[in-house]
């Protein structure tokens, strides 16, 4: 008896101290990860590097064209996705009655974030680029990633908005104030928080994405910075795919030095997002 | 004051107006890339029978002697997220475990976003990581290992899979009621005993749901297998050689000339159709076993 249970005790301990380790591993692996990339771009890593153009050598080769590019696409893509995704979300959560309709709806966007972010390349391909022809520009890029936000966006306003107590609403309409009214002066306000940190979650992907991009046809090799939202473009991400795959060192070191600054900026809007959800936290615990 | 009141009643319809067309917009998305599949589709299956795209093993649209087979890419992809299934399945329910089960509250508090983190590193990055760190790294201990290959690939898709696994189980394990753990530890089982026996197999359709999403996010993902698993079509089941996925191949296509309404063009959207087609079937199945894993414990 005393022998049985100090096998059962023994597995156990292995159940919880493999957990452990997998865990360790798997954060050890993003370290290894961020220490390789170091190791490999920081001295790559200079004003130079930040503001020259891409060029055929190596060394004279920088990122201001793409930088400038991914500003562009990410500022029009938020100007497009946020009010889309947070009307929709708005009308799901708070007029959308219970019906099979908004059900529908409700499938429909949980799958559309499923779908591969290249499929969405082939619909921005097809219907931005050509129908509406747009051409190679910036909108394109920007109009694709949207909708490929756009679903991100919807999820997490909703999530915030379902955060609202209804006690709130319930207040509001006792003092005679209209569904609109209701919404606006008190149930945005306090989701605010919440909505603000999905959203900049949502665009930190959008910054990151890279195959949509190339469906569209942004450029590889791009030696000026875009001047409009028709101009062609290239973004950070691509620019670095577009390093990764010459054979050279020094464009190796280049594409290493570019993840350097795309990682600095998804952290710090990560960073900006987790701060935004805290002192919200904070402050409604008081 | 009548006037007024008239006013702001059609302002609020007209603001539920406005709102409704942005919800429509989700649809249209939908109604968008399912059309503009099917209509290149359909076009491409006017040159391509069905039956050679779908069943021929020969892939060769770019060369001049075009076999329009599509088994060797739909070969590739599977061997690909089959690799990275091995390393983000049992990890991420380990981990998810451990954080649900075993992990005290700090520990939680600093781990789940540091693996917030980890899914959050672009695709084009860990594409960097597989072809220059962990390619090297495994050709050092597998002879004859090809530069370009399934394996390095997979292995870190897998980690970038893993935190989507081990967060979607951990809120599937935490679905659980915590009376099912107390009768079983009431029994006298210890924790491993509750958790495997009792806890587990009580979210299993939330964690079957979590493993089919990731499955379909493996097939999905392009970056990672387009920079290291090389691009060159080819049906086998030997993760050592250079292999083409379906994403892959669209994004070769897209980084040539390929110019709007040859055959050649029109491979990727078929190519694409058939991914849409493959992931979303995954995302539904996935959907309804979390609506089950909600009705059992609502």
């Amino acid at each position: 008896m005393n022998r049985f249970l100090s096998v059962r005790t023994i597995i156990d301990w292995l159940v919880a101290v493999s957990g452990v380790l997998v865990t360790v591993a798997s954060l050890g692996v993003l370290a290894v990860l961020l220490v390789d990339v170091a190791q490999d771009g920081l001295g790559r890593l200079s004003w130079q590097f930040l503001s020259s153009f891409p060029s055929r050598r190596a060394e004279s080769a920088g990122i201001f064209a793409a930088l400038i590019g991914s500003l562009y696409v990410i500022v029009l893509t938020a100007l497009i996705a946020i009010p889309l995704g947070v009307g929709t979300a708005i009308y799901l959560q708070e007029y959308g009655r219970r019906s099979r309709w908004s059900r529908l709806i409700e499938i429909n966007i949980a799958n559309l974030a499923g779908v591969p972010s290249i499929i969405y390349g082939l619909l921005g391909l097809a219907l931005f680029v050509r129908a509406m022809g747009f051409g190679r520009s910036v909108l394109a890029g920007a109009a694709t990633l949207s909708l490929l936000v756009l679903p991100v966006v919807i999820l997490s306003t909703r999530e915030a908005l379902r955060a609202v107590p209804s006690s709130l609403r319930e207040g509001s309409y006792a003092l005679g104030a209209t569904k609109w009214q209701t919404i606006w002066n008190q149930v945005l306000p306090v989701a605010l928080p919440g909505m603000l940190t999905g959203i900049i979650l949502a665009l930190s992907r959008a910054v990151g994405e890279t195959a949509p991009l190339i469906m569209i046809g942004a450029l590889t090799y791009v030696p000026f910075a875009p001047d409009g939202v028709l101009s062609p473009f290239t973004v950070l991400p691509i620019q670095i795919f577009n390093w990764v795959s010459r054979p050279q060192a020094e464009f190796v070191r280049n594409s290493a030095a570019g993840i350097i600054v795309l990682m600095t900026v998804l952290l710090a809007m990560n960073g900006i997002a987790v701060w935004i959800r805290d002192r919200a936290q904070a402050r409604s615990r008081m | 004051m009548i006037s007024s009141g008239v006013r702001r009643i059609n302002f609020e319809r007209i603001i539920e107006r406005v709102l409704f067309a942005c919800t429509a917009v989700s649809i249209l998305v939908t109604i968008g890339i399912i059309l503009v599949l099917v209509v290149e589709t359909v076009r491409f299956f006017g040159e391509v029978s069905p039956f050679d795209f779908l069943f021929g093993t020969v892939w060769t649209p770019l060369f001049l002697n075009k076999e329009f087979g599509v088994l060797p890419l739909v070969g590739g992809t599977i061997l690909v997220s089959v690799v990275a299934m091995s390393v983000a399945l049992p990890a991420g329910l380990l981990t998810a475990v451990y954080l649900s089960e075993y992990a005290p509250p700090f520990v939680r508090r600093v781990v789940k976003p540091v693996l917030e983190i980890l899914a959050g590193v672009p695709t084009v990055v860990y594409g960097y990581f597989a072809l220059l760190f962990v390619t090297p790294l495994l050709q050092g201990m597998i002879p004859g290992l090809a530069g370009f290959n399934a394996l390095s690939p997979g292995l870190v898709m897998g980690i970038m899979i893993l935190p989507m696994v081990s967060s979607l189980s951990e809120d599937a394990l935490h679905s659980v009621p915590r009376g099912l753990r107390e009768a079983a530890f009431a029994l006298g089982a210890t924790k491993a005993e509750t958790t495997i026996r009792v806890v587990v197999p009580a979210a299993f359709s939330g964690i079957s749901a979590a493993s089919i999403l990731a499955i379909a996010r493996s097939i999905g993902e392009t970056m990672i297998v387009t920079i290291a698993a090389g691009q060159q079509a080819r049906l086998t089941v030997n993760p050592l050689v250079p292999i083409e996925t379906m994403t892959a191949y669209i994004v070769q296509v897209s980084l040539g000339d390929t110019p709007a309404g040859t055959i050649e063009y029109r491979t990727i959207f078929a190519v694409g159709m058939l991914l849409f087609v493959g992931t979303f079937g995954l995302n539904l199945v996935s959907n309804w076993l979390r609506e089950r894993l909600r009705e059992e414990y609502t």
